[in-house]
């Protein structure tokens, strides 16, 4: 089976955020960068999974400069065949995937696996618009995936208070949540393979912009707590209606 | 036109689906337009979208719709949005919101933003407002194309009635069959909303020791018409169903309410949570993250404070 996983990078889970002068970018110093936490541990490492009991290759697709080829080789080195790195910024959920979608259209995959969303704009919008250029069935939040067969899956969503079960024939699309698969950790053998195995540069398409930041902003400073004697849980329900009213 | 994608379920109108319309409504009379809604399948209760501002409710009824498939669902919205001359469509960021928001998108060569959390700016432009690195950031956004595509976070905006049972009209639209097939949906039987649209919410993490001690916890759920949550350990551990699990990992929640009993405030939890209007912590440890994050404070033991806050709100009920 040809299975493509899309890898994203992001700002460390407990980055603190802060931006530059006109609020329109991120202040990136001082910032770790990593491979988006869903991309890792559940979208790789599920497709490494499928090929180990199928066979067929395992490979990666980033959208973003040269800089980001540590967060690639890392995905080698837990187990992926090969990678494209499709040579531009990164600026939006519909500039990446339109950017997948004509790699796709060129380069055909059985099932092609993101995140489902990444943890910095919190679009989860790219498997869904990858899916729709390519005319592919696209299962988002997915927290289980069975393959009956080397072309059927049996895939597991996340929904509103529990899951649903889908049926679905390749090819296909599909965005992974938790539960998906357990993260790995790359071995030393694994990090010493990565770096011969290829990493093909592939010039981005042009592309015109549908949406801009205006600007960023920090949320409102939270006032202090308040803290209640553990002994008058009355004043904290009196505080809870009348303050709050919440209740 | 505005139009608004309303989700169902089990024949009626879903809370995110009145929420919506409500943005809806207040979007397009921002920029002079009218508001209506889109409902696939059957729902008993259309009519009352019209209560929330929805001026018409179009209704596209076809078996394809009993299950929820992305290309049919987004295939059936797109040609109603151009059919319609919608400028604007506006869906729930539920799960499959989140789903069909690129595939509407694309099919109408709109701008989207996903997550909005408030009425769009119109005056210049079309700019919304979303959060960012897990709620640590908040971002403006302005959507350059004609048609634009939003998703709306739920409990972003107060809902009110601002109308009357509004009519419902067939639309005649070529619905595709679906290719995927659903075996079974697995769901809790509950009275109480689903955590994305639950207004308050009481979650534990490891400070309850056990699955046997969420009794306490529930019994103040119960008084507060609460949907409990709990922190990533507690679902690792699997003392409670993972859809439970709120903050980066699992989901983001922003309720009107938010009670966190014995969790310690990890910055992945609060990236799910910090977006909740009121925040209580109660923990027996004084230096636990989260009582920065929180409103109001309780340092105690957990198994005495909150059978005693269950019972201070019985007796204010």
């Amino acid at each position: 089976m040809k299975l493509l996983v899309c890898i994203s990078k992001t700002p460390d889970t407990t980055a603190k955020i802060a931006f530059n002068g006109d609020n329109t970018k991120l202040d990136s110093a001082g910032i770790t960068f990593i491979m988006n936490p869903y991309d890792e541990w559940y979208a790789l490492v599920k497709a490494i999974e499928i090929q180990e009991k199928w066979g067929g290759s395992v490979s990666i697709l980033h959208v973003g400069p040269a800089e980001n080829d540590p967060i690639i080789r890392k995905a080698l080195a837990i187990g992926a065949t090969d990678a494209f790195r499709i040579d531009s910024e990164a600026i939006s959920s519909d500039q990446v995937a339109f950017q997948v979608a004509n790699f796709v259209k060129q380069n055909p995959f059985d099932i092609i696996f993101t995140g489902k969303e990444t943890i910095d704009y919190n679009g989860a919008e790219v498997g869904g618009r990858i899916a729709a250029q390519i005319d592919f069935p696209f299962i988002s939040f997915a927290s289980h995936m069975d393959m009956e067969s080397e072309n059927t899956a049996i895939v597991k969503r996340e929904i509103e208070g529990g899951t649903e079960t889908i049926k679905v024939q390749t090819p296909f699309v599909v965005s992974a949540a938790k539960g998906l698969a357990q993260q790995r950790i790359p071995n030393m053998k694994g990090i010493m393979t990565a770096k011969s195995k290829s990493l093909q540069i592939i010039p981005a398409v042009p592309y015109a912009e549908k949406v801009s930041v205006v600007e960023h902003e920090l949320p409102p400073a939270k006032k202090a707590v308040q803290y209640i004697n553990p002994d008058n849980m009355a004043e904290l329900a009196r505080l809870l209606r009348e303050d709050a009213k919440v209740i | 036109m505005v139009l608004v994608f309303v989700e169902t379920e089990g024949g009626k109108v879903r809370k995110s689906g009145f929420e919506a319309v409500h943005f809806g409504f207040l979007t397009a009379q921002k920029m002079g337009l009218s508001c209506q809604a889109l409902v696939l399948g059957e729902a008993s209760d259309a009519s009352s979208l019209g209560l929330y501002g929805a001026g018409l409710i179009h209704q596209i009824i076809s078996d394809s719709f009993k299950q929820f498939d992305n290309q049919v669902y987004g295939d059936a919205i797109s040609k109603a949005a151009l059919k319609l001359s919608a400028t604007v469509v506006v869906l729930s960021h539920s799960s499959n919101g989140k789903s069909l928001i690129g595939n509407i998108a694309y099919q109408l060569e709109a701008g989207s933003v996903s997550a909005v959390i408030d009425i769009p700016e119109t005056e210049n432009g079309f700019i919304v407002k979303k959060g960012v690195y897990s709620s640590k950031a908040l971002v403006k956004m302005e959507i350059n194309t004609p048609v634009k595509v939003i998703s709306i976070q739920g409990n972003s905006i107060q809902f009110s009635v601002v109308g009357t049972e509004a009519p419902l009209q067939s639309l005649d639209i070529e619905v595709l069959q679906p290719k995927t097939v659903l075996i079974s949906v697995d769901k809790l039987k509950s009275n109480v909303a689903p955590l994305p649209e639950a207004e308050r919410v009481v979650s534990g993490g490891r400070g309850l020791k056990g699955p046997e001690n969420w009794s306490i916890l529930e019994d103040l759920a119960n008084v507060l018409h609460a949907t409990t949550a709990c922190s990533r350990p507690v679902a690792d551990a699997d003392w409670r169903p993972h859809h439970e699990h709120v903050g980066q990992t699992g989901i983001a929640i922003r309720p009107n309410l938010y009670i966190a009993i014995g969790i310690s405030g990890a910055i992945q939890h609060l990236a799910g949570v910090n977006n909740s209007k009121t925040i209580v912590v109660i923990n027996k440890d004084p230096e636990a993250p989260f009582f920065k994050a929180a409103n109001y404070g309780v340092v105690g033991d957990l198994f005495e404070v909150v059978p005693r806050l269950t019972e201070a709100i019985k007796s204010l009920n």
